[in-house]
């Protein structure tokens, strides 16, 4: 009997180094290797410094700082948020320091081409949103639920690391943007 | 030994709730999401086809007045949206999806029933967690998943399979999408059955 105990202690074991159970995204460690299609819309392409086509990894996103929205247009949490996560891209924008070195991305996880679109269309969301049809993505960063958000700060050499990474809404954007100034050592 | 047994069983149950992936994650829904783990895909025969008159039914929904098929006839078209459980991954996600999804269903002439076969109560605490659904939410509790039945979705254990059916304003039913149990339908594939419903308009002389 025994051993059937150490059976299901070694699979546990195993289980806990799995995806589902480990938190991949820590906060001072580095996103796991993901790589996306390079927007159709040339508006994105330029937002974010990227070429015409092709696949791209993050840290080769044209900013100092990203900020990854992990969304689905079925949560409704994320349908709730929306309009606030606009404002805080909006703000980036009309900040003349922030604008050229924060960039903002989504990750629609489970929802196909159609369902990102159509999250983008109804909530007039202006920074470029990625779907993940597959959940392969979600499945890398072990499976979070939604919204999230993550912050990495990408080096000159292309090395990164994160340093928010958090579950639901961001509560206060001045505060938010506050820790993004004080990443890029503006404040 | 006995409390061996309990310990495997508890890792057991750990690694089953944990391990599996990845639908009804929202926050809205925080921890009060009920694991199924992975279920037989589709467990009943389509009774209906493409082409045959909906068949009629009258069912209570969680605002409290009563709903029948019937009395969208030469007004709407009509989404049957059956989700197998309150509560669980997929169909937390789904429904959600389609009250964002509203401008599909009003473009196409088309009113949206969703229906389960839970009863009112766990209904209303459910859909409650969505926000104010626009679409009402049926309840084929009693006598249990009748109406799923009457379309060929009642699985053998109660629940109705994951399930589209769109009929026009005739009552007749122009489209079927009975899911995996286990994953949400795109949206793309119901919102292109509904476009090819849509009234055409009449051509300007």
């Amino acid at each position: 009997m025994r051993n059937v105990l150490k059976f299901f202690i070694v699979i546990y074991a195993v289980a806990c180094l799995s995806p589902a159970f480990a938190n991949l995204l820590p906060e001072g460690g580095a996103m796991p290797e993901i790589s996306l299609s390079v927007p159709q819309l040339p508006e994105h392409r330029t937002y974010l410094g990227l070429p015409e086509q092709g696949m791209f990894s993050l840290p080769q996103i044209k900013a100092e700082v990203l900020i990854i929205e992990i969304f689905s247009m079925y949560c409704p949490h994320c349908q709730r948020e929306a309009p606030s996560v606009n404002s805080l891209h909006q703000k980036i924008e009309n900040d003349k320091v922030l604008k050229s070195k924060v960039k903002m991305i989504g990750i629609g996880v489970g929802n196909s081409d159609f369902e990102v679109n159509f999250f983008r269309k109804t909530y007039h969301v202006l920074f470029p949103l990625f779907s993940d049809a597959d959940f392969s993505i979600h499945k890398k960063i072990g499976e979070v639920r939604t919204p999230y958000f993550i912050c990495i700060k990408i080096n000159k050499d292309q090395t990164h690391s994160i340093f928010y990474s958090k579950l639901g809404p961001i509560q206060n954007a001045d505060d938010f943007l506050n820790l993004i100034s004080q990443q890029l050592q503006l404040k | 030994m006995k409390k061996i047994c309990n310990i495997s069983f508890i890792l057991s149950a750990v690694m089953i709730f944990q391990i599996y992936p990845a639908f009804g994650r929202s926050e809205a829904f925080k921890d009060n999401i009920y694991e199924l783990g992975e279920l037989k895909p589709t467990d009943s025969v389509v009774k209906v086809k493409i082409g045959d008159p909906a068949p009629d039914f009258t069912l209570p929904s969680v605002s409290g007045e009563k709903v029948s098929l019937s009395d969208f006839k030469e007004k709407k078209n009509v989404v049957l949206s059956f989700v197998p459980a309150a509560w669980t991954p997929v169909c937390s996600d789904q429904w959600p999806g389609y009250h964002l999804a509203k401008s599909i269903f009003e473009e196409n002439e088309a009113v949206l029933l969703g229906i389960t076969t839970d009863n009112v109560p766990t209904l209303f605490a459910w859909t409650n967690q969505m926000g104010n659904l626009w679409f009402p939410v049926l309840s084929d509790f009693w006598r249990h998943g009748a109406t799923a039945d009457k379309y060929g979705v009642l699985r053998s254990d109660g629940m109705s399979e994951r399930a589209l059916f769109a009929i026009d304003k005739k009552g007749i039913i122009q489209y079927i999408e009975v899911s995996d149990i286990n994953a949400r339908p795109k949206l793309e594939s119901l919102a292109a059955a509904l476009e090819k419903m849509k009234t055409p308009l009449t051509p300007s002389k």
